[in-house]
């Protein structure tokens, strides 16, 4: 017994040296909720010998409350074009040293030098995609083509719009015709007039759980992120994707770096670590969005290829138009005709 | 010389104050505040908040949003009173396992309680399945306004169950007992004697369902699909998403406000003090 007890007292050094003696360098990351493929961090933390601090947000208004209202600090964040432009405006982030990140090399051009960060100064590029309806071609007898078919009342019920500011409106403004980064604000009174009209048929306004409700056969059809629709369509191939006629958003979420970064050399190592052809190959197969990265996807399994959400159509792309930061009295419009929406019978 | 009584009372003392009182004032402070620049530090004095939300867009929210409440609340209330009557009536060590057994489920956390209704509640789920088997076909069940009140009913209903129990436990039987002698019939039994001194536990467990349920935003979200919004939501949202705290605190301070009138109301229907919770176990 005595024994037993020495062993004990002697391994209590070995369990304090596990956690209070690690001095390997923290590394901070904030990104989307399943956006990543959990194993790539440990293997980084493996290779890199640091420790990887992960946390996630839902939507790109959440991270900025979260950057400008708490003390965290963070080493690396994959926010959208519009937000990147913000915290570029508020001088909130830190230019990459591009000398650390050689991988920036194989990317895919069309992904680089985009009006929201003209040099790349700030910001990497991670997934790209485009906003689309992911819809079941058992429930839905119509052609989907155009944004109409989410006011449809024939599929009552059975529609599922996204529980985000911009992309819901976005889609309202598109089928009137007007841009979705629209400023006049009789045109947004407008697309929240038909959002209102629309709310009737809505099943329910969600987010990540769009997934989980498009492959358990409950919906009809969705307002989707090309790459959630893609990962839902490698499970289930019955589903399919389209992107309307009268156009849509494409989006770039990139890494950035805050200003108050306290390891930016581990963070650029991250990002360069990401871009590699064979790591960003396994992120992608796990969640299923697209990389600008051809030297990646051509390692990937064919089934990938021809995934219609996956595999974005160049004309897709070219109709499609990148969500720009509005200044903050425009903003007040969209977020008073969003409350409208969803306070409204 | 001060009683030990009085020293062990400090630490409850800076509880409150740290935990209770400096939140509320940062509440009322930023109630108060604007920001017309969108600049960091440069807030005004102004009454603006307060004024926004006399919108009859949000006066609607805020009336939905009571209503729903007083509709669980009062759900709570018909299951509760026969079934704490039934309880009352068992032996001790059983009245013991049924109380326990009530209460038991919220040994599980109330978020996943939340999400195993959702499941529940889906088209494919069970009880989908056994409508579809009676006949009942296509009926929806999750995201509509029931789902919403079914969520609040299930997870408050505890908090009116307790209170009443109690209540009736400390009713005296001699007093019941006096009442037949007296020529009492059963009904006038229970509208002249049980029923009023039951009052305290009514009232009590009605203001611990109505409360919560009056600001959730978990619930409806989850079960409602953001398609019934309360006015929980509407406070939670200024603050994550939308980045407008001090309207936000100016929400909060209206519904703190008016849960207080209803207390005050309460208050006044059973003529003293309301013991919440204090008696629960």
């Amino acid at each position: 017994m005595k024994r037993i007890l020495v062993v004990f007292l002697l391994c209590i050094p070995l369990f304090l040296g596990g956690c209070a003696g690690d001095d390997r360098p923290v590394l901070s990351v904030y990104n989307w909720g399943d956006y990543i493929d959990p194993d790539l961090i440990a293997q980084f933390e493996d290779e890199f010998d640091c420790r990887v601090n992960y946390e996630t947000f839902t939507s790109n208004e959440d991270l900025y409350v979260k950057l400008k209202n708490s003390t965290d600090t963070y080493d690396v964040l994959v926010p959208s074009d519009y937000m990147i432009e913000r915290l570029i405006n508020e001088d909130m982030l830190r230019p990459i040293n591009k000398d650390n990140v050689p991988n920036l090399s194989i990317i895919e051009p069309q992904a680089l030098n985009l009006p929201f960060d003209p040099e790349n100064t700030y910001s990497v590029p991670y997934f790209y995609g485009v906003l689309g309806i992911l819809y079941n071609p058992e429930m839905v007898s119509d052609p989907v083509d155009s944004w109409d078919i989410l006011w449809n009342d024939k599929y009552a019920s059975k529609i599922l719009m996204y529980d985000s500011i911009r992309d819901s409106m976005g889609a309202s403004l598109s089928r009137l015709g007007f841009s979705m980064n629209e400023t006049s604000e009789a045109n947004i009174n407008a697309a929240r007039d038909a959002l209102i009209k629309q709310k009737p048929l809505v099943m329910a306004y969600v987010t990540d759980n769009v997934k989980n409700l498009m492959a358990t056969d409950g919906a009809a059809m969705a307002l989707v992120y090309s790459g959630d629709a893609a990962i839902v369509m490698d499970e289930n191939n019955k589903l399919a994707f389209a992107v309307p006629k009268e156009g849509s958003n494409v989006y770039y979420d990139n890494f950035v770096i805050p200003n108050n970064s306290k390891n930016p050399e581990l963070a650029e190592s991250f990002i360069n670590y990401m871009l590699t052809p064979e790591i960003a190959a396994r992120n992608m197969e796990y969640v299923g969005f697209s990389a600008p990265n051809p030297q990646a996807i051509s390692l990937m399994d064919d089934n990938w290829k021809n995934n219609t959400a996956f595999n974005i159509q160049v004309d897709d792309l070219a109709r499609s138009e990148i969500f720009v930061d509005l200044p903050n009295n425009i903003l007040e419009l969209y977020n008073k005709a969003w409350t409208e929406v969803n306070v409204s019978k | 010389m001060k009683s030990f009584k009085e020293y062990i009372a400090y630490p409850y003392g800076i509880w409150m104050l740290v935990f209770i009182a400096v939140p509320l004032l940062v509440v009322v402070w930023f109630s108060f505040l604007s920001n017309p620049d969108f600049k960091m530090g440069e807030y005004v004095f102004t009454l603006e908040n307060y004024q926004n939300f006399m919108d009859p867009l949000y006066l609607e929210l805020l009336y939905r949003s009571f209503i729903y409440a007083l509709i669980a609340t009062l759900i709570c209330f018909l299951i509760s009173y026969p079934l704490a009557s039934l309880i009352i009536t068992l032996p001790e060590h059983r009245q013991n396992t049924m109380i326990l057994l009530m209460i038991l489920p919220m040994w599980v956390n109330f978020l996943l309680r939340t999400y195993a209704w959702m499941v529940l509640l889906s088209n494919n789920g069970i009880i989908s399945n056994f409508l579809d088997f009676l006949g009942f076909t296509n009926i929806p069940l999750l995201y509509t306004q029931w789902a919403v009140i079914l969520g609040m009913v299930y997870n408050f209903f505890p908090f009116m169950l307790l209170p009443i129990y109690t209540a009736m436990k400390k009713i005296d039987p001699d007093l019941l007992r006096a009442a037949s002698d007296l020529g009492a019939n059963r009904f006038q039994l229970f509208t002249k004697v049980k029923f009023p001194l039951s009052m305290p536990g009514i009232v009590s467990g009605s203001m611990m369902v109505f409360m919560p349920a009056v600001s959730t935003f978990v619930i409806s979200n989850l079960l409602g699909g953001g398609k019934y919004m309360l006015i929980g939501n509407l406070i939670e949202q200024q603050f994550l998403t939308l980045n407008n705290w001090n309207f936000g605190s100016a929400i909060s301070m209206v519904l703190m406000v008016l849960i207080f009138l209803v207390l005050g109301i309460a208050r006044l229907i059973t003529g003293k003090e309301i013991d919440t919770g204090g008696q629960v176990l």
